[in-house]
């Protein structure tokens, strides 16, 4: 008996492949295709479909409403890669041998094992106009007219972006910390002796050295940020006035509850197309020569 | 590599600094570590804040420092939500999908890990492509269509919706995290296995599986949180209340009580506590999970 013989087994391969194989085909990428075709159709998501051709698609792009979550959900993206720079700095602190080290990374990451449910509505609790405890902490400074976060549609955007920066900050510190410890420490000993400060180290070796993770994470926030819907969906369903709405909160509403299927899958798979595209950018613009192999 | 390491033992005496940045150095040393523990506090402080409130009764919570614990804890609150409303009914339902889909997902994901990695077949990389591809697709972009297919399937308001979806979409990042653990497995265990007449499933049951014990526990924890805290699929198919689990019941549950605010906290707590207890046991294996499942693609 031949070891290649038994593990070519193309039957054998085939139960262990197909399970999960039709599973993903079935309920990923079939429908990421149907998305493309429902936003062809005319549909309450009940009756027959109307094929309409481009109809969906041009409204969307002619879509005032559209294109302001769409500028709420490319902010957030922002938001959330500036606060990278941010975990960046901790994490070079707490992999610079600091006592403790290990116990601080996974306090930080507690907030991001929490249900986002939970997390919303804690946050509603901590924002509450008169006896949440933020409010509270601005009269007891002597505050008067505290602001009610989540109704002023000036700031209640940005209100949220705070647990949601708050939820993942401990997540994008454990991947810098786990790169920067993957540095060898010989490479920084020889630095230190070359009379480098910390500060040079940190720029001239450390970073270049885990600059493949860095792009990794920049895509992960920005795509992720483009796709968030969970806290915004509790905290105030895009309102007040769609002044929090984002490109998954209006594909959500536009969907179930204004029952225009045709629409919100239009929406769906634009928002699928925009990802793939931004993740594409992402990879083309911080693509150095020797590494593309990701 | 090593002409370093001998420069670095041949000149140890420059290591040692004067006694003034010594001074300055334990003194940048303190501001880092306050930076750290100020970002701790905010990380921490609305979760304790929680458990606090959620012992108080309303006047407690309005009139009391909020970071005071009360002096007479209101542990009834947890029995009050625990045994009015439905929130022991969504807990049993949050279990037993997490459970399902966890021993489903893991299972399937060792068994195609093992298809591409141990066994000769040419799509091997085309078919982990598309799983891997899988992790970038945003789950909104799926649901129209899964809900459409699932009603004519008369799926909608069935718990087997649920468990499909989170085996599905949780396939990828699990076959990720299995990954590097098959790719370094040695290829002679399974040659003196087939010498003994072992068959492709002997050696996938009996000593495959049984070898990836650890790196299937971090696999089935990071599952575990994702799925126990799965909203939208069953806010999107799920109408029942005694299909509902504790995200959207909560949800519901604390709509109610509004203006209860220990209620509401202990409801919160209920609904963290297990994965706040894995946390505590479980640390090590979930930071290697998350770490794992995140930067390897």
């Amino acid at each position: 008996m031949n070891v290649n013989n038994v593990m070519s087994n193309k039957k054998i391969i085939a139960i262990y492949v197909l399970p999960a194989l039709l599973l993903i085909l079935a309920l990923i990428y079939v429908p990421i295709l149907l998305t493309g075709y429902y936003g062809l159709m005319k549909w309450d998501g009940i009756g027959k479909m109307d094929f309409i051709g481009l109809a969906n698609y041009t409204s969307l792009i002619k879509d005032p409403k559209f294109w302001g979550s769409a500028y709420h959900s490319f902010l957030l993206a922002l938001f959330s890669a500036i606060s990278l720079i941010g975990y960046l700095l901790v994490s070079i602190i707490l992999a610079g041998k600091i006592r403790g080290a290990d116990l601080f990374r996974k306090i930080y990451l507690i907030p991001m094992l929490l249900a986002s449910v939970a997390i919303a509505q804690l946050w509603l609790k901590i924002y509450h106009p008169t006896n949440g405890i933020l409010n509270n902490l601005l009269t007891s400074m002597g505050v008067e007219n505290t602001p009610e976060w989540l109704a002023d549609p000036k700031i209640a955007l940005y209100a949220i972006f705070i647990p949601i920066i708050w939820q993942y900050a401990g997540f994008y510190i454990l991947i810098y910390y786990a790169a920067l410890k993957n540095i060898p420490e010989s490479l920084i000993e020889a630095a230190k002796i070359d009379g480098a400060s910390a500060w040079q180290i940190a720029v001239k070796i450390k970073l270049p050295l885990i600059m493949n993770v860095i792009k990794i994470t920049i895509v992960l926030a920005v795509v992720g940020s483009l796709k968030y819907f969970d806290l915004i969906y509790v905290m105030t369903d895009g309102g007040p006035n769609g002044s929090s709405e984002v490109m998954a909160s209006y594909m959500y509403h536009q969907a179930f509850r204004g029952f225009d299927f045709g629409y919100g899958s239009a929406i769906g798979f634009f928002l699928l197309i925009i990802c793939l595209v931004v993740t594409w950018v992402i990879t083309k613009l911080t693509a150095s020569k020797e590494d593309v192999n990701y | 590599m090593s002409t370093l390491q001998t420069k670095s033992s041949a000149l140890p005496v420059k290591k040692s600094s004067t006694p003034l940045s010594s001074v300055g150095n334990k003194a940048a040393y303190g501001f880092l570590y306050v930076v750290l523990i100020i970002l701790a506090i905010f990380q921490i402080f609305p979760i304790v804040w929680l458990f606090l409130f959620s012992l108080k009764n309303n006047q407690e919570v309005f009139n009391m420092s909020p970071l005071s614990f009360p002096a007479d804890p209101k542990w009834e609150n947890y029995v009050r939500v625990w045994t009015e409303g439905n929130i022991s009914q969504y807990f049993l339902n949050s279990v037993v999908y997490t459970v399902s889909a966890v021993v489903l997902t893991v299972l399937l994901a060792s068994m195609v890990t093992f298809a591409i990695t141990r066994m000769n077949w040419k799509l091997n990389k085309l078919v982990l492509g598309l799983f891997m591809v899988g992790l970038m697709i945003p789950v909104h972009s799926t649901l129209i269509p899964l809900f459409n297919t699932f009603s004519k399937l008369n799926l909608i308001d069935n718990p087997l919706s649920i468990i499909l979806s989170y085996t599905a979409f949780n396939l990828p990042i699990t076959i990720m995290i299995l990954l590097g653990f098959y790719q370094t497995l040695p290829k002679e265990v399974e040659e003196a296995a087939v010498m003994d007449g072992a068959s492709v499933h002997r050696i996938f049951f009996r000593i495959s599986l049984p070898m990836s014990m650890p790196v299937m526990a971090t696999a089935g924890i990071i599952n575990m949180i994702y799925n126990w805290n799965e909203f939208v699929f069953v806010n999107t198919f799920i109408s029942s209340e005694k299909y509902k689990t504790l995200t959207v019941g909560i949800q519901n549950f604390i709509g109610q009580y509004t203006t209860d605010w220990g209620a509401i906290g202990a409801t919160l707590m209920i609904s963290i506590l297990p994965i706040l207890l894995a946390f505590l046991v479980m640390s090590n294996r979930i930071v290697e999970g998350i770490a794992a499942g995140s930067v390897k693609g």
